[in-house]
């Protein structure tokens, strides 16, 4: 039987030669992920049941990257709870502050993550290295403690969705606005437990960072995963960082589709996602001139080298208005150092935004920027639910990073056409 | 299986889209205490609900109910809320799956979903599927459970099931 690349991947962990949608398999993970919110959860399971091993200490990775560099008492609780169980049964893939990056964003820079791979994390946008052709799936802090124990998850095969591309992209336009726009149409339940598969000519010549934050936000569509078939680029990428093998999947011709949509993305603008939902997404020119308090570049969505390289050439020679916060977060210490050196930082702090060390930080309302009641921020991360970055009376706009470099020197949201 | 209770209790109905921030708002994760998590269930969807729920009671939502984060804190926090089951008519996949692992017994009915209100008197056939409510004299069927999900639940749960499966 024809299958998808998802298909074809969970098929290839279960020792099958097919499976089909609808199937409950279990099947072996190639790493296991967990965080300082989510991994304690999983650890105590593991601690009360007794359990003296894991299933292989090479392949789960734990990262405290959301309220560390710990916020207050509680959450340094936690990040020890981690930092304990990873000396006690020898994690090999700990990161400690200094190596701690935000998990989607280090896994992959590091290596961990690879073509064909099928990978659960306890965080939905485990999804993320779709990007890389895996398959990757967020994952609760139970099934986390399950897979450290056994090494294998039970899964859902799920249908697909095929979304095609095509057409060469606007100035600035990059994968976050592909991604919202796609969200915008199908709406935050649209792929709900299926597979969300990108291709097309677009897609093909789309850079990783750009593929990565597609993936990343397949969740805010509901979907079990997003995967992109991997090519020339992806390989590109895993050169120098891979130290195993690795296998190129792909969809099969005959392959079935629940849906497929086809957008040209030569017509798809900068893209601004109202509150509440991702859903609520909208061209620029529809959310010109709300006014802002705040702009937060970062998060496992947005916060790559290329995406303060695009904010940095936005803000180069502008200043942050008057009254607006603006914080930029590279998500990984790679990412901070290479920054520094390309002598972004000196274009952040002339406009007068602060740069953080790595986390997930206000992205999550955790800390290192929370909205007060009735503020307005705009940000490159992937949710604005209510209450997301703070007061539950405050409100997020989700864009790109040229969109918020942008706004932030506008003062309320604006397009880089606008300076 | 030994044969499972009723669940009955009052309604509680919410909307569509119920996000894992207003079932558990994240500036509350930093304890994974149930007690202390059940105290702001549902906080930032209706900020009284501590207040009003009692023991046995429904979360009733609409499509796509738990979405959102990956946080275990959400169920954890329903359950520990004395919440005995929730009904809706769709569920975010990953609260889905951890409503099983973790045994927060869940029911996928669009019709329940749309035939029921706040204040509603339901009982609950988790055996059957069966969602009555009581209070307007009308009966809707859920989603069976699939054979594999009956595993789990007889095993008492991922982890029992996976120990048994390593042993
Ligand atoms: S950056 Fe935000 S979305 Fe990404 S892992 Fe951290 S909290 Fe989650």
């Amino acid at each position: 039987m024809a299958m998808t690349i998802t298909q074809k991947i969970l098929a290839a962990h279960a020792g099958l030669d097919s499976v089909h949608p609808g199937e409950i398999i279990m099947a072996e993970v190639d790493l296991a992920l967990g965080n300082d919110i989510t991994a304690p959860i999983a650890i105590s399971i593991l601690r009360e049941k007794g359990i003296q091993r894991v299933f292989d200490r090479d392949r789960i990775a734990l990262v405290p990257d959301h309220f560390a560099p710990n916020k207050d008492i509680a959450s340094a609780e936690q990040c020890r709870q981690m930092r304990e169980f990873a000396r006690d049964f020898d994690i090999t893939h700990y990161f400690e502050l200094g190596e701690m990056g935000i998990e989607h964003a280090l896994l992959p820079e590091k290596g961990l993550v690879l073509p064909g791979d099928l990978v659960v994390g306890a965080d939905s946008h485990t999804c993320t290295y779709g990007a890389l052709g895996a398959f990757s799936m967020g994952v609760g802090s139970t099934d986390l403690a399950g897979a450290m124990i056994s090494g294998k998850a039970w899964f859902k095969v799920p249908t697909s969705i095929k979304f095609v591309f095509s057409g060469k992209l606007r100035p600035w336009v990059g994968g976050k606005d592909l991604i919202l726009y796609t969200i915008g149409r199908i709406g935050v339940d649209g792929a709900l437990y299926r597979s969300m598969e990108f291709t097309g000519e677009t897609i093909d010549s789309l850079p990783m960072a750009d593929r990565l934050a597609m993936c990343n936000m397949a969740i805010e569509a509901g979907a079990k995963n997003g995967i992109i078939t991997p090519d020339g680029i992806t390989e590109e990428y895993v050169k120098g960082r891979a130290s195993r093998e690795y296998t190129l999947y792909s969809s099969d011709p005959g392959a079935r589709y629940d849906e497929v949509h086809e957008y040209d993305a030569s017509a798809i603008d900068l893209q601004v996602a109202f509150p509440h939902l991702p859903e609520n997404s909208r061209p620029v020119g529809e959310a010109r001139g709300v006014s802002i308090d705040q702009v937060v570049v970062g998060s496992c969505t947005n916060g790559r080298l290329e995406d303060l390289r695009q904010a940095g050439e936005v803000l180069r020679g502008h200043r942050v208005a008057r009254g607006v916060r603006m914080i930029v977060i590279p998500a990984t210490p790679l990412i901070y150092r290479q920054a520094m050196d390309e002598g972004l930082f000196e274009i952040f702090l002339d406009a007068g935004a602060v740069i953080s060390t790595p986390t997930c930080g206000p992205c999550l309302g955790g800390h290192m920027g929370i909205l007060a009641e009735g503020e307005r921020a705009v940000a490159t991360t992937n949710r604005n639910f209510v209450g997301r970055m703070g007061h539950p009376k405050s409100e997020v706009y989700l864009s790109g990073p040229a969109v918020a470099a942008a706004s932030a020197v506008v003062g309320s949201i604006a397009s880089p056409e606008d300076l | 299986m030994t044969k499972q209770s009723l669940y009955k209790g009052k309604a509680w109905r919410f909307g569509d889209d119920i996000d894992t921030d207003a079932i558990i708002p994240a500036r509350y994760l930093t304890t994974s205490d149930p007690d202390e998590l059940a105290g702001h269930c549902m906080e930032d969807a209706d900020p009284d609900f501590q207040s009003k729920v009692s023991a046995g009671d429904i979360i009733v939502g609409g499509k796509n109910f738990g979405c959102g984060s990956s946080r275990e804190h959400a169920p954890i926090a329903i359950k520990a809320a004395k919440v005995s089951c929730v009904i809706a008519s769709s569920f975010a996949r990953i609260f889905y799956r951890n409503a099983f692992n973790m045994g927060l017994p869940i029911f996928e009915s669009p019709e329940a979903s749309a035939g029921i209100r706040t204040g509603d008197e339901l009982e609950v056939d988790p055996a059957e599927g069966i969602i009555r409510n009581l209070t307007r004299g009308v009966e809707f069927r859920a989603e069976p459970y699939p054979p594999f999900m009956v595993d789990l639940i007889q095993s008492g749960g991922l982890i029992p099931y996976l120990l048994k499966e390593v042993s």
